[in-house]
C-alpha cells in the first residue's frame, strides 16, 4: 500500500474520489436550498425547520466530517500534484503556443479551485460559522432564523456579484473536473465516455446556475 | 523565400543555453523543415561555426526521432505530422520561426535541439513486452482474436514515441505514451497474462523518470502525429486500478 500512495495515478484517484463526493454534496446542498424559492412566508418557516433538522441529525454530522475531509484532501492532493508537475518541467518554453491544443479551463483547474476555496471560506464564515457558533434570533417556531441571515446577506449587491462570479468559476471547474474524474477512474468505453462528458456539462451548468439563481432571486425579491 | 530563425543553442547538458538569431535567403518552399535546417547548417559550417544539432532519422514520419517545438507548437503548426513532414510552404516569406527543443525534466537537452529520450526506453523495458519465446510466426488463424480488437491494438501500437505528448502537456506527463504501450498489449490475448504486473511496473517507471500527472487536458491527442487516442489513458487507469485492487 505504500507504493499506492506515491504514484501519480493513485494521487489522481484520490482527486477523483474526493471531487465526485463534493459533486454529490453539491446536489444535496442545492436540493435543500431550492426551498428558498418558495413563497417568502413558507420559505421562511420551512427553511429554518430544514436547517434545524439537519443540524440535529447524526448521519448529517458524520457526512459533514467526510465532507470537510474531502475538501481538505482535494486541496492537499491538488497542492502535492501541482508541486510535482512543476518539478517535471523546470525550464519553461521561450515561446509557448501550446494553449491552442486544449481548453483554458482544463489547464487552469488550480486557479479555478483557488477561487472556489476562497469563496468557500467566505461562504462558511457567513453562514455555517454564524449558524453554529454565532448568535441568531429565533423564528416563530423557536428555530434559529437562518432565513433572515440569508436574506440580509444576499441583500448586498457586492456579495451577490461575488457569489455569481464564484459560481462561474465553479461551473468551469466542474466542466473539466466531472469528466476528468471519470477518466481517471478508468472509464474508457467510447460511448459511455461521451455520455459522461455530456452529463458532466449538463450537471455543471444546472448546478451552478441553480446556486447562482438563489442570491439573484433573493436580491431581486428585496 | 526568406526565413528568419530563432534557435535554442546549448553547448552541452551542463551549460546554460540561449536563443540565437539566423537568417536564411532563397529557401525553396518545397523543402522539408529538416532540409531547411540542413541548409542552415551548411551555411554555419561555411562560416566556421558549430552547426545546430537536432534529432532525425527516417525523415518519413515513422521513426519518431525528429521532435522539436516550432513556433510554440510540438512538431509545428500542422496537425498529425512529425517535424520531418512539415514543409517550408507552411510558412510565409520573411516569417520568424522560433525553434526550441522539447522541454521536460525527464528529457534533458543534450545539445541545441537534441534531447535525451531514453526515459521512454526505460518505461518500455519495465514492461512493454510479452515474456514468452514466440519462435516462428504462428499460423494467423490459430490465435482467436476479432478484427476490431486487432485494429484497436494496432492503433495503440502506432505510437512512435516522439515525445510530443510530453512536450505539449502542461504537466510533462507521459500518460499518452505509456498508456498506448499498455493498451496495445492489453488488447491482445498474448498480453493478458502479464497485464497486471505490466501496468504496475510501467506506471512505476513512468513516475520514477519524473514525468508529471495527467490532467486530462487532451492536448497530447491534439499534437500527437499518430493521433493516439486519449482513451488509452482511460484504459491505462482502468488496468492500473484493476491491478491495484486485485493485488495479492
Amino acid at each position: 500500500m505504500g507504493q499506492w500512495k506515491q504514484q501519480t495515478l493513485s494521487r489522481k484517484n484520490w482527486m477523483a474520489f474526493t471531487g465526485l463526493f463534493l459533486c454529490l454534496y453539491l446536489v444535496i446542498h442545492l436540493a435543500g436550498n431550492l426551498q428558498l424559492f418558495l413563497p417568502a412566508e413558507r420559505a421562511h418557516r420551512q427553511f429554518n425547520l430544514y436547517s434545524h433538522i439537519l443540524s440535529g441529525n447524526l448521519i448529517i454530522k458524520a457526512i459533514s466530517y467526510i465532507l470537510f475531509a474531502c475538501i481538505i484532501g482535494h486541496v492537499v492532493y491538488a497542492i502535492i500534484i501541482t508541486v510535482a508537475n512543476n518539478r517535471a518541467r523546470k525550464i519553461r518554453y521561450h515561446y509557448d503556443r501550446r494553449g491552442a491544443a486544449s481548453k483554458w479551463y482544463s489547464r487552469n483547474m488550480g486557479l479555478l479551485g483557488t477561487i472556489i476555496f476562497i469563496f468557500l471560506v467566505i461562504h462558511l464564515r457567513d453562514f455555517w460559522y454564524v449558524y453554529k457558533f454565532g448568535r441568531l434570533p429565533m423564528d416563530a417556531d423557536g428555530h434559529k432564523d437562518l432565513y433572515l441571515l440569508v436574506v440580509s446577506v444576499y441583500g448586498e449587491l457586492w456579495y451577490v456579484i461575488l457569489y455569481v462570479i464564484c459560481m462561474v468559476a465553479l461551473c468551469y471547474h466542474l466542466l473539466h473536473g466531472f469528466f476528468s474524474a471519470a477518466r481517471t477512474l478508468g472509464l474508457y468505453h467510447p460511448r459511455y465516455t461521451h455520455a459522461v462528458r455530456v452529463f458532466g456539462w449538463v450537471f455543471s451548468i444546472v448546478i451552478c446556475s441553480g446556486f447562482a439563481a438563489i442570491p439573484l432571486y433573493v436580491y431581486c425579491l428585496k | 523565400m526568406r526565413i528568419r530563425l530563432k534557435i535554442w543553442r546549448q553547448e552541452n547538458e551542463h551549460e546554460p543555453g540561449k536563443m540565437m538569431s539566423y537568417t536564411l535567403e532563397d529557401i525553396n518552399p518545397h523543402m522539408s523543415f529538416l532540409e531547411m535546417l540542413d541548409t542552415l547548417n551548411e551555411q554555419l559550417l561555411k562560416d566556421g561555426t558549430r552547426p545546430v544539432e537536432f534529432d532525425h532519422d527516417c525523415r518519413e514520419g515513422i521513426c519518431g526521432q525528429c521532435g522539436i517545438m516550432i513556433n510554440g507548437r510540438a512538431h509545428g503548426p500542422l496537425k498529425n505530422t512529425t517535424t520531418c513532414q512539415l514543409h517550408m510552404r507552411t510558412f510565409t516569406d520573411n516569417e520568424e520561426i522560433i525553434i526550441e527543443p522539447f522541454r521536460a525534466s525527464a528529457f534533458p537537452v543534450k545539445c541545441d535541439l537534441k534531447i535525451d529520450r531514453s526515459a521512454f526506453d526505460r518505461v518500455i523495458q519495465s514492461g512493454g513486452f510479452i515474456a514468452v519465446n514466440t519462435g516462428q510466426a504462428p499460423e494467423a488463424n490459430s490465435i482467436p482474436i476479432g478484427s476490431p480488437e486487432v485494429e484497436a491494438a494496432f492503433d495503440a501500437a502506432a505510437c512512435i514515441g516522439c515525445g510530443a505528448c510530453v512536450a505539449v502537456c502542461k504537466n510533462s506527463s507521459a500518460a499518452l505514451f505509456t498508456s498506448a504501450k499498455i493498451a496495445h498489449l492489453a488488447l491482445l490475448p498474448q498480453g493478458q497474462i502479464e497485464a497486471q504486473t505490466r501496468v504496475r511496473n510501467m506506471v512505476n517507471q513512468m513516475d520514477k523518470e519524473g514525468f508529471g500527472h495527467c490532467s486530462n487536458t487532451e492536448a497530447c491527442e491534439v499534437e500527437c502525429p499518430q493521433q493516439i487516442s486519449v482513451l488509452h489513458i482511460a484504459r491505462m487507469n482502468y488496468e492500473y486500478n484493476k491491478a491495484q485492487i486485485l493485488k495479492k
